[in-house]
């Protein structure tokens, strides 16, 4: 089976500049695939070559597996587009809801139960007679979101589709995308700088950074594994330090890093330097005790915290032990163990959870 | 003063008199005016569309001839189709000289770079994005250009109303292409150059008033339109 | 959303087409036309005769009686004789004889028929500070003039009265031409006798368009009844060898028309009831020498 969508050796040049770079990336049918990276990397780019939009200077786009030509709007009518900010036109939301069915000539009564019908899937149905103008944010992305469902597409295609809206909003309108993804079973590219988003809603997610695509996989894949030090401070390893490997025994590799001795699984690779990651949330802190504590990481560590960096609900500790370590702890953990600079804390990290990357 | 107020009773009078004369020369530049302004509607449109979204190079010389046009002087319009449509002329087999199909023909001329203008402006004001997903939701190029002219509806209607009130209100190239003949050619602008000249002040004046109350009128509907899509 | 646009245009457009089509042109008129409808023609001629309303009368008798409907383009006598140059005309009426005469030399025109004239007169303001009311001649009614350097409106548009005008500069061994009293206005004679009432200056206008404006005017007939002051018109038919386009058949019959009986009758008698006088003197068949003209 052919995949949905299909990009090879795809080139964007704007004002004599290649501004995007993908040597492959496919989306197969019902499958649910997140593009991230930071901003100006080119994922909107990548988005309008998929919805057809953009013809790359170079390379080949494929749908269902085959080469799409000069024409795109036969094919531009089996998919459809939600771009980052709603952009509804003049009418009523309920017209704007129908917008897509209208453009293919769906007779009006059809259109108008089908439109509203998603408006109801995404809570929005008693504004269905509302002037499309008078919507809040949060609202006019329902709107937006019901516009493209409707059209019942084979692709769908979202650009950054909670960008903008509050927290709490955006929360709620996450579950509800996830459960149309669900339900409809529909082939998705969408298109965000939030990873938590790409974790919760994707099957496999693309990385794309300074407009070439780096890394693409399972999200473990991705988030575990990160092909480079760009991905991996991107996805959200905050402890990258340069390391050697001093014994591969058994399957697992012992890693000198920072004058400690790390355990970690053998790296494919050979060579003895090594960069070590370690995502902030397989730290798990503890205040010293005296005897050894009960625990299955083969990896613990003593240190002194320099430094304690809120972020919302949690707190990112950095500890100074032989290397700069970063873990997540929660507030009142933060709390509990009096967390402060020059605190000593004792850090367990699983073996399983250091990636080595290649050393420079 | 007292020729005003002559012109007013004389107004008055003629139009409550039904007068034949009248009537058709109004109609005639609601006409005339209305077609001219309709015809370069949608050619201007089209224009201003391409001119909008169309990369291509020498755009920025276009766009400043199209704003240059929109102060075209009517009298030079006028010379220019005359001496296409005289007999004399490339155009003289089409008969058209004389005739108000002429003053059409040059009244569209005259408020077409208008139109242009007006589109361009309002549809190049408008998000790039909005372009890009109604494209994405299966608009073909001309569906995207509907609705965004539609989303344009007010500038639009504002370039209408500037259209019309140019070609109602121009007499020398209707002069000059129309030949003002009475029962033919002659509308409210030419009538009342005719009349000015023949020394008839009232009727002169009183042409004058019906040719505002028309202009006044027009615009009022217009403008409700306009209102409407608030 | 389309629909609605669609209701409000499609009835406009109706609306329009039917009141402008209706009650419009002599096809239109409730009389049945006596002759069937031939066609059109396009008559040349000048602002002083389309001002006289002479046309208004004369033009629709012709339609009936020929089912030829004329469309009067009035310009001046210059650009009528243009016009005919290039074939842009089916038939002249003009009264500038001397260009008249160079026309008809030069081949493009096929038969000159005389039909009427009437008078230019010098007007003025009542005060009349040069006296030209007292001068025995125009020519001495202009040197009044230009000796006191009194200002002068010409029409300075090439018309029949314009040459005339200059005629009697020539004669009168006077060239106006850059002096600050001498102001040409460019525009026809209604417009050019209003420029004078307003500045209080002399002009030369023909009598017919003086009358008829009379009422609003201050200014006064201060000298007349010279020879020299004659305005006499021709209608001048146009040579299809040369001018392959030109209606000849239609532009004959204007003629015809013109120095018929009928029209003939209608000149003489034109303007009578409103002026008290009539406003020009009809002179089809006379010989161009009773005129003291070419």
């Amino acid at each position: 089976m052919a995949p949905k969508l299909a990009l090879r050796g795809v080139v964007v040049q704007r004002g004599g500049r290649d501004v995007l770079t993908v040597d492959a990336l496919s989306v197969d049918g019902g499958e649910v695939l997140a593009v991230i990276g930071p901003n100006g990397a080119g994922k909107s780019t990548l988005l309008q070559v998929a919805a057809l939009l953009l013809r790359p200077q170079r390379g080949e786009v494929r749908f269902d597996g085959a080469a799409v030509g000069a024409d795109t709007l036969g094919l531009r009518r089996r998919l459809a587009l939600a771009m980052q900010a709603p952009h509804l036109v003049q009418g009523s939301v309920l017209d704007n809801a129908a917008l897509g069915l209208a453009l293919r000539g769906v007779p009006a009564r059809q259109r108008r139960e089908r439109a509203r019908a998603w408006l109801r899937r995404f809570g929005v149905e008693a504004l269905a007679a509302r002037a499309a103008n008078r919507l809040s944010g949060g609202e006019a992305q329902r709107v937006s979101l019901a516009r493209a469902f409707a059209v019942e597409p084979e692709l769908l295609l979202l650009d950054e589709p909670f960008s903008g809206l509050d927290e709490a909003t955006r929360g709620q309108l996450l579950d509800d995308l996830a459960g149309a993804l669900q339900e409809t079973g529909v082939t998705t590219v969408f298109v965000t700088h939030d990873r938590a988003e790409a974790l919760r809603l994707a099957d496999r997610v693309a990385v794309l950074i300074g407009g070439r695509l780096r890394q693409a996989g399972s999200a473990a894949a991705v988030f575990g594994a990160p092909v480079d030090e760009e991905v991996a401070a991107f996805v959200g390893v905050e402890t990258i330090v340069a390391g050697r490997v001093v014994e591969v025994r058994d399957g697992l590799a012992t890693i000198a890093v920072g004058g400690q001795r790390l355990t970690a699984l053998a790296p494919p690779h050979a060579g003895e330097n090594v960069r070590v990651c370690i995502r902030p949330e397989d730290v798990v802190i503890q205040l010293p005790k005296a005897e050894a504590p009960a625990s299955s990481a083969r990896n613990l560590l003593l240190g002194t915290v320099t430094e304690v960096r809120p972020r919302g609900p949690e707190a990112r500790v950095v500890i100074d032990c032989g290397f700069a370590l970063v873990a997540t702890v929660t507030r009142l953990s933060v709390e509990e163990m009096g967390l402060a600079p020059g605190a000593r804390v004792a850090a367990s990290i699983k073996a399983t959870a250091l990636h080595l990357l290649p050393g420079h | 003063m007292g020729l005003i107020w002559d012109g007013l009773r004389e107004a008055v009078e003629l139009l409550s008199r039904g007068d034949r004369a009248l009537y058709s020369t109004a109609a005639r530049s609601l006409y005339v005016s209305g077609v001219a302004t309709l015809v370069s509607l949608a050619l201007g449109v089209l224009a201003g569309a391409f001119l909008a979204f169309q990369r291509f190079r020498g755009r920025a010389l276009a766009l400043a001839f199209v704003n240059t046009g929109m102060g075209l002087p009517p009298v030079v319009v006028g010379l220019v189709v005359a001496i296409m449509l005289w007999r004399s002329g490339p155009l003289g087999d089409l008969h058209l000289i004389y005739t108000v199909w002429a003053m059409v023909l040059a009244q569209a001329v005259l408020t077409f770079p208008i139109v242009t203008g007006f589109t361009a402006a309002a549809l190049a004001a408008q998000p790039p994005e909005l372009r890009l997903q109604l494209l994405g939701l299966g608009a073909s190029r001309w569906q995207a250009l509907w609705l965004l002219l539609k989303e344009a509806r007010l500038p639009l209607l504002a370039a209408v109303m500037a259209a019309f009130g140019a070609a109602v209100s121009e007499v020398g190239a209707s002069m000059m292409v129309g030949g003002n003949i009475a029962g033919e050619t002659r509308v409210l602008t030419t009538a009342v150059v005719l009349e000015t000249s023949r020394g008839e002040f009232a009727p002169a004046i009183a042409l004058s008033i019906i040719l505002l109350l028309l202009v006044f009128a027009v615009n009022l509907v217009l403008t409700g339109v306009q209102l409407r899509g608030r | 959303m389309l629909l609605q646009t669609y209701r409000l245009v499609l009835p406009l457009s109706a609306a329009l087409l039917l009141v402008a089509c209706g009650g419009d042109g002599p096809s239109a008129t409730s009389e049945p036309t006596a002759v069937p409808h031939k066609g059109d023609i396009i008559l040349a001629t000048t602002t002083s005769t389309a001002d006289s309303g002479l046309l208004d009368v004369l033009l629709p008798v012709f339609e009936k009686r020929t089912g030829w409907t004329a469309k009067p383009i009035a310009v001046g006598s210059g650009q009528a004789m243009a016009m005919g140059r290039n074939g842009d005309a089916d038939v002249l009426l003009v009264h500038s004889p001397a260009a008249e005469v160079q026309f008809m030399t030069d081949g493009f025109g096929r038969e000159r028929l005389l039909v009427m004239h009437n008078d230019f007169i010098l007007v003025g303001p009542p005060s009349d500070a040069v006296g030209a009311k007292s001068a025995k001649t125009a020519v001495d009614a202009l040197k009044a003039i230009a000796t006191k350097g009194a200002t002068f409106i010409s029409r300075g548009d090439n018309s029949g009265t314009h040459a005339l005008e200059l005629t009697l500069w020539k004669a009168a061994a006077i060239d106006p031409k850059g002096k600050g009293w001498y102001q040409e206005s460019g525009q026809g004679m209604g417009a050019t006798l209003q420029i004078a009432d307003q500045k209080s200056a002399y002009t030369i206008a023909d009598r017919a368009t003086y009358l008829a404006q009379k009422q609003n005017l201050a200014l006064q007939v201060l000298n007349d009844g010279d020879k020299a002051y004659f305005n006499v018109y021709h209608v001048i038919t146009l040579n299809k060898e040369r001018l392959s386009k030109v209606n000849y058949e239609g532009g004959k019959a204007f003629a015809d028309f013109m120095v018929s009986d009928e029209a003939q009758a209608i000149i003489r008698t034109f303007g009578a009831d409103k002026y008290g006088q009539a406003l020009f003197v009809p002179d089809a068949g006379k010989a161009e020498a009773d005129l003291g003209v070419q």
